[in-house]
């Protein structure tokens, strides 16, 4: 821990001496901090997915889940009598928060668009419609619906779950796919730092050897590669997520027609979330480096 | 750690104690008693895989002393310096620095070992990017001690080793006997109590070895310990005007001592 401590506070405070034990590297340090950044670009762009679907899914969810329809559909004659019974075994039943149903002006609203707006709503068998908000805990609908079958024969109970539940999957699914991007770009930035640490410790063998003979512990050689590529990490990150939120901003607004477009990117506190990912960046590559250092020093005499 | 250690019969107590002082010797850079060995081994065998290289090889270097290590082309001399500072393992035997078995020391007690052993390696090898001044203060950018070399010692032991005007130059651009003297400073920047030269005057004319030799003798009268392997006799009785030197010899796979009085 105390090692660790150490060599954390040696990455950023660092030692010019230190530094120049081990020769510069031009291109695999530009190679290094361009995959980093590109990483960060991407893992920026996987974020904002995720949160976006997330946050579609919530909402979906939330909005459907808790709001139902029942239609009447009985002869004229009949409609306001079953209206009531309906209401009536609303009001008993659990999960109901309230129930009322639309006004002739209301249901003459949703069906303006199609009939005009003069349309004689008594004079045409047009289903009386029920809105019904659960509570929290949500209502059964099949045991509603059994109620319903025995003392309301015309009515019709639309849950909206027939299709509500593929669209939260979708977005929910989306939301997954999102955070195993993230996971997987992560791996991927192990990955490729791994391999830059072992080629840059391989093209360094004469060097570590070297510094072996006059007295350099391993923490020392170690945590003189460590400190590059943690650096080179986290700037390169930073500067790919910079480009990423900044691509974030710049969306071009699809409108009030493509809601989830829109959705996509960040909103309030959840702009800040990509600057974790140079921190992430960084300390992926802190670890990368130190495991491949020391288990390649180990071999060396 | 293990501590082993053999010959003497110890209690358990006085064994602990004897392990823990030398580790003291070792870590915190004590100096080394007065008549203590330094480097010590004892019924060593060493073998690359094939047959044995060496065997009951018994070695001590007190402090002070002088040592020339001879024998022909392949006999194991630079593997019996490799064996003093901790870079091979004797597959037989004990090696012991400064007091502790070598088996019981862990990669950081081999770096610290090899602060307090300055060795001038037969290939020597630098850091071939950095100029020469500061690949003769490496040991002290590395042990963290960086800052002793800005004072006048590295200009004094640059000076001391004729390369004061070679200082900024890289170490690929140094002629073999330049290289042989870069060595020697690095070897001795940390003031070490030991220093092992295996073949130092190999690619050097007779002016220039003597030059070396000189260096290496005026350590000795500092007190260092010098173990020098060379096959070199012209070397070896040149050194006899100054100091007092023991000259081991290797053959037949054991070690011996070929003139206490030479
Ligand atoms: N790493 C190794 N693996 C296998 N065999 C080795 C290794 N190093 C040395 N040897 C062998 O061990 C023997 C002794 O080598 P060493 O370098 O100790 O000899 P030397 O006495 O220093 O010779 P020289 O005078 O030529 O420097 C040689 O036969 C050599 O080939
Ligand atoms: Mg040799």
């Amino acid at each position: 821990m105390k090692g660790f401590l150490a060599s954390l506070r040696g990455v950023f405070v660092g030692d010019r001496q230190a530094d120049r034990v081990v020769p510069p590297s031009g291109f695999t340090a530009q190679l290094t901090l361009f995959a980093a950044g590109a990483m960060a670009f991407l893992a920026v762009f996987a974020l904002a997915l995720s949160l976006a679907a997330g946050r579609l899914a919530d909402r979906w969810g939330e909005e459907l889940a808790r709001s139902a329809t029942i239609r009447i559909v009985a002869p004229l004659d009949q409609r306001a009598a079953q209206t009531d019974a309906a209401l009536r075994i609303l009001e008993t039943t659990r999960g109901v928060a309230s129930a009322r149903a639309l006004s002739d002006e209301e249901q003459q609203a949703l069906l303006a668009p199609w009939f005009g707006p003069d349309l004689a709503l008594d004079a045409l068998p047009v289903p009386r419609l029920i809105e019904v908000i659960e509570t929290q805990d949500g209502l059964d609908p099949a045991g509603l619906r059994l109620r319903l079958a025995a003392e309301v024969p015309g009515a019709v109970l639309d849950d909206h779950a027939r299709w509500r539940a593929p669209l939260v999957r979708a977005a929910a699914r989306l939301r997954l796919l999102g955070w195993i991007s993230i996971v997987l770009i992560t791996a991927a930035v192990a990955a490729m730092i791994t391999l830059a640490a072992h080629a840059a410790l391989a093209a360094n063998a004469q060097v570590i050897t070297v510094l072996r003979l006059v007295g350099a512990t391993d923490d020392y050689i170690a945590q003189a590669f460590i400190r590059r590529f943690t650096l080179r990490a986290l700037f390169g990150a930073a500067a790919g997520m910079m480009l990423g939120v900044l691509a974030v901003v710049l969306l071009p607004d699809a409108g009030e027609a493509g809601t989830f477009l829109t959705g996509l990117g960040f909103q309030g506190w959840h702009w800040l979330v990509p600057l974790v990912v140079p921190l992430l960046s960084g300390a992926v590559a802190f670890f990368a480096t130190g495991t491949a250092a020391r288990r390649r020093l180990k071999e060396l005499t | 750690m293990s501590c082993l250690h053999t010959g003497k019969v110890l209690s358990e107590g006085e064994g602990d104690k004897w392990c823990i002082e030398s580790q003291a010797v070792l870590r915190h850079n004590r100096p080394v008693k007065k008549g203590a060995i330094v480097i010590e081994l004892e019924n060593v065998a060493y073998s690359y895989g094939g047959g044995e290289l060496l065997s009951e090889v018994s070695l001590k270097l007190a402090p002070g002393s002088f040592h020339f290590l001879t024998g022909p082309s392949g006999a194991g001399k630079t593997t019996l310096m490799k064996l003093c500072y901790g870079a091979l393992l004797p597959t037989a035997g004990y090696v012991r620095l400064f007091g502790a078995d070598v088996r019981g020391l862990d990669r950081d007690d081999i770096a610290i070992v090899r602060r307090r052993v300055g060795v001038v390696h037969q290939d020597v090898k630098f850091l071939d990017h950095l100029a020469v001044s500061d690949n003769i203060s490496l040991p002290l950018t590395v042990s963290g001690r960086a800052e002793d070399a800005a004072g006048g010692d590295l200009d004094e032991l640059m000076n001391w080793v004729g390369l004061t005007n070679r200082a900024d130059a890289l170490p690929p651009e140094l002629s073999g006997g330049e290289r042989q003297r870069a060595a020697l400073a690095r070897a001795v920047i940390m003031s070490p109590d030991v220093v092992l030269a295996d073949e130092p005057t190999g690619n050097v004319d007779w002016e220039m070895s003597q030059r070396l030799l000189r260096l290496l003798i005026e350590l000795n009268k500092m007190g260092k310990t010098v173990l020098i392997a060379t096959h070199d006799l012209g070397l070896i009785r040149a050194t006899k005007a100054h100091v007092q030197a023991r000259v081991l010899r290797i053959s037949n796979r054991r070690i011996q001592l070929a003139g206490a009085d030479l």
